[in-house]
């Protein structure tokens, strides 16, 4: 495909602005030297080349998207309508309250709905996605802390199944991390965490169900234990989806949570972002929140957080209400035990036994008897036009295949994609060489990433 | 009630008994009594699609929409092209993932790379990140690429817009990292006081051009101060000036970061918007977040991958240089789509356009008893007193239509231009001004 730098014509570009009904005014001083390098392209041109572009990007819309951990559901259309009125679109940020009171119920309504989902108290809407959520909510945790004069707890707890977001959050917030080996199950091994606990916990962060699908069954017995050695529980709601409605994390022993809004709350990834990473809390946290006052740990971004994007996720609660929001997460467990069920047998389950919204498959099996390894399985998927599931994470399972199916998956598609996966499986014996040098029929074959870390060309040269 | 499930009632119950459970609690058996809400929880039935709509049009019905938006002071009032708001509409591109699997995100990829070149391009830096949350916490993040064994205190101007500072300053508790306010003097930089903070121990020196008042400072020698103590200079902007004004580059600046929202995003009561960080080739692998680089498929073809990996929280973990995961994607798809409807010299004439208005304005409320505060070179935003109480004021403009500007304190006004504004309704403000003071 060509860049976009490559169809510009010298002369070419589209017609905008009108002609300036003032006087010209050029700033004399501190002028801009160098050649601005802009591409140069009719309106038409552009349209045909993100039209391009869009046609080798795969969506939610394109074809199934079992992206573990990240819960690709569908995302209604009617999301984006409301986020596109005029009468949120053109708001100022900074526009008296009076004047912008549709805003603030909006923010509310969705605070309200949300800490009644989740079993908080309190909710910002300031972060902007899960990570910063995490960093957020932790400050809470620190600040909390230090308003008692307890400064020795140093220390996040976090189990070694976690995203990588976490230890990379705990740090942010000053923390030192301290990970914990997993049961074999991806469960917390209580004995490891009472030997981990101690004056210098500020806490623990865990996200439940788990990432390798399993509900901890001991999650009263672990939120004890951190609350008796003086820390708080940080719940990361990446897999919120699985008991959105069910099981609130107020109601576990959690003190903290965001939520991924762009997850379980249906507003779309857009490829990569905008999301929005709400952190809730109980109300002996409230007064550290953002905006809040003396005790505030202050901002973590300007303005109100990605508004819109909460008004995509009001939008769908609304809609679901309380019988919605419980089927969501139910048809979600049960969509990944169907595929789970239909797969096991076949595929090595790294725990074949009830799994919440997701499951973890290991290849390991097959990368020591054929030589085809979890990448190459999620690359032969390709050929399918479905997107793979999230490759080698968890890392307490070799050769992982994390899979999520969402609860806004057809039966067919599901039958589809087991039915892929099992030829897949076949291929590999009788041709692990096409299998690992898949996909065969995508526009673009695999690329060399060595060469590109290696090399860095990171922009067009002119 | 909409629930967006794709299988009957009935297909359910064959899936449950093909999975081997006779109902959906026994799904859920492992969950502990006592937290397991079998009923759900306690928020109001669903709406219907047409009900909703109707719900939130409700909603959006009550905030204001200012038809005269004359306050910037952060977030901007540009003209957004059609071709704008439809390319990003693309379902394909809103509904997508970050491109983890390059070969079927390739359109997602191209999209982030020629992004990263047009802020280099715009910057005059000479390499660019896939985005981050906000200009904001883009500012934040700067610090942590510039701090060093023995540098560890960060200086930031207080210039600067207070949603940014105090953006900074959090990030700066987390980490227990000192943060030291430059004073200011006539509205710019104390260069003064600059010269006598750099020490050995200072790692960066944040400077946001034009400032919080519009002014643009003397960026160029602030950059040599900074340098000449060893320390790193990074430089906050605003895009559209960017395209006019002496680039973080020409400024000699080590990191350039930005909130791109004037880039194509509305005001949307503050967000989505687009923090943009760029920097200099030695400076690359301290960058946070996902940066796309070019390479070749197994057949030779050119293509584009997520790169430069080891940086990022998924592979490092607690050793990584941010937590960065999910950014501002489709924004940062907005800002070049924006960028590439305009053209050079759109963009040029868009902040043109902004400053001669700016100018206009100040010229015509100076006639009104609106004074200058600062007589220093201004792009889009200035700073005036007042004859009358600016709150007051605010309120009349505010029942014909007009957002004046933001209220600053000692009752001056912060005055924002775009290319928006027309001298009809300049005019129209300014008389609604001099109609205020005479009362």
């Amino acid at each position: 495909m060509k860049l976009l730098f490559e169809r510009s014509v010298p002369g070419c570009g589209c017609t905008i602005l009108p002609a300036c009904d003032v006087p010209l005014v050029e700033l004399d001083a501190a002028k801009r030297e160098q050649a601005l390098h802009l591409p140069e392209v009719s309106e038409n041109e552009i349209s045909r080349h993100y039209t391009e572009l869009a046609k080798e990007t795969h969506g939610v819309n394109d074809g199934s998207y079992p992206l573990g951990s990240c819960t690709m559901k569908y995302n209604p259309k009617i999301n984006e309508v409301a986020a596109a009125l005029p009468g949120f679109t053109k708001i100022h940020p900074l526009q008296p309250d009076h004047t912008a009171q549709g805003c603030l119920e909006v923010l509310q309504t969705a605070e309200k709905l949300l800490c009644e989902i989740t079993g908080m108290d309190r909710m910002t809407f300031q972060p902007a996605a899960g990570a910063h959520g995490e960093f957020t909510g932790l400050l809470l945790i620190k600040a909390y802390h230090d308003h008692r004069g307890d400064t020795k707890r140093t220390k996040i707890i976090v189990p070694d199944s976690a995203h990588g977001t976490n230890p990379a959050s705990a740090v942010m917030a000053g923390y030192q991390v301290i990970n914990i080996p997993s049961r074999a199950d991806g469960c917390v091994d209580l004995e490891v965490l009472r030997a981990a606990v101690g004056e210098d916990t500020a806490g623990l962060m865990l996200t439940n169900p788990n990432t390798v699908g399993l509900f901890d069954k001991n999650i009263l017995e672990i939120t004890r234990i951190i609350h008796e050695a003086g820390g708080l529980n940080y719940y990361d709601g990446a897999n919120l989806n699985a008991v959105m409605g069910l099981v609130r994390p107020g109601d576990m022993g959690f003190d903290v949570i965001h939520l991924n809004l762009h997850k379980t709350f249906s507003t779309p990834h857009g490829g990569g972002g905008p999301g929005s990473g709400p952190v809730g809390c109980k109300a002996f946290l409230q007064d550290y929140l953002p905006e809040t006052g003396a005790q505030s740990i202050g901002r973590v971004k300007a303005f109100h957080g990605n508004f819109l994007v909460v008004v995509k996720a009001l939008n769908y609660i609304l809609m679901l209400g309380r019988e919605g929001i419980l089927q969501a997460s139910q048809n979600a467990v049960l969509n990944a035990n169907y595929l789970r069920k239909k797969l096991s047998g076949v595929y090595d389950m790294a725990y074949d036994e009830t799994c919440m919204h997701e499951f973890v498959m290991s290849l390991e099996q097959e990368k020591h008897e054929e030589s085809v390894s979890a990448l190459d399985v999620a690359k032969a998927l390709l050929d399918y036009g479905i997107h793979p599931p999230t490759m080698y994470f968890p890392l307490i399972v070799h050769e992982a295949l994390m899979v999520e199916p969402t609860e806004t998956e057809s039966k067919e598609n599901l039958d589809e994609l087991i039915r892929a996966f099992l030829e897949i499986h076949e291929k590999a014996k009788t041709d692990p060489e096409y299998i690992r040098s898949a996909p065969h029929t995508t526009t673009i074959k695999r690329l060399d990433e060595v060469a590109a870390a290696r090399n860095p060309k990171l922009r067009y040269e002119f | 009630m909409g629930n967006f499930i794709s299988t009957t009632e009935q297909q359910q119950k064959e899936m449950l008994q093909e999975a081997g459970y006779d109902s959906f609690d026994a799904l859920f058996a492992g969950v502990p009594e006592g937290v397991y809400q079998k009923d759900g929880v306690n928020i109001p039935e669903g709406l219907s699609e047409l009900e909703t709509e109707r719900r939130m049009e409700v909603l959006a019905g009550k905030n204001q929409i200012f038809p005269h938006i004359f306050r910037g002071a952060g977030a901007y009032n540009h003209y957004i092209p059609a071709i704008v708001r439809t390319v990003v509409a693309k379902e394909d591109f809103l509904t997508a993932y970050t491109p983890y699997q390059a070969e079927i995100s390739q359109g997602n990829l191209q999209a982030i790379f020629e992004f990263q070149t047009m802020i280099c391009e715009l910057t005059g830096m000479d390499v660019a990140n896939a985005s981050v949350y906000d200009g904001a916490t883009a500012a934040a993040e700067s610090i942590f690429m510039c701090r060093e064994r023995k540098r560890m205190k960060a200086l930031v101007s207080a210039t600067t817009p207070p949603q940014v500072l105090e953006t900074m300053q959090t990030y700066c508790y987390g980490r227990g990292a000192e943060l030291c306010v430059v004073p200011e003097k006539d509205g710019v930089t104390d260069l003064e006081a600059l010269a006598s903070m750099l020490d050995e121990g200072v790692a960066c020196m944040y400077l946001q051009q034009p400032n919080f008042y519009g002014i643009l400072e003397d960026a160029k020698r602030i950059g040599e101060l900074v340098h000449e103590k060893g320390a790193k200079f990074v430089m906050g902007g605003n895009p559209i000036a960017m395209a006019v004004i002496r680039t973080p580059g020409e400024c000699g600046a080590d990191v350039a970061v930005g909130e791109g929202q004037p880039l194509g995003m509305p005001l949307g009561f503050g967000g989505p918007y687009l923090g943009f960080m760029a920097a200099t080739k030695d400076m690359m692998r301290k960058l946070p977040g996902r940066i796309v680089g070019e390479t070749v498929d197994s057949e030779g073809q050119r293509g584009f991958v997520l790169t430069l990996q080891a940086r990022e929280q998924h592979i490092r973990r607690e050793k990584a240089s941010s937590n960065i995961c999910s950014n501002q994607a489709l924004c940062a798809l907005t800002a070049s789509v924006y960028l590439a409807a305009m053209g050079a010299k759109g963009v040029q004439e868009a902040a043109m356009q902004c400053t001669s208005k700016a100018h206009y304005l100040q010229k015509e409320l100076e006639q009104a008893g609106f004074h200058l505060v600062y007589d220093k070179p201004f792009f889009h935003e200035f700073v005036t007193d007042t004859p009358v109480d600016a709150e007051l004021l605010m309120k009349q403009l505010e029942q014909h239509g007009y957002l004046g500007g933001l209220v600053l304190s000692g009752g001056r006004i912060l005055w924002c231009t775009t290319e928006m504004n027309t001298k009809q309704e300049m005019d129209e403000l300014v008389r609604l001004g001099k109609e205020a003071a005479n009362r």
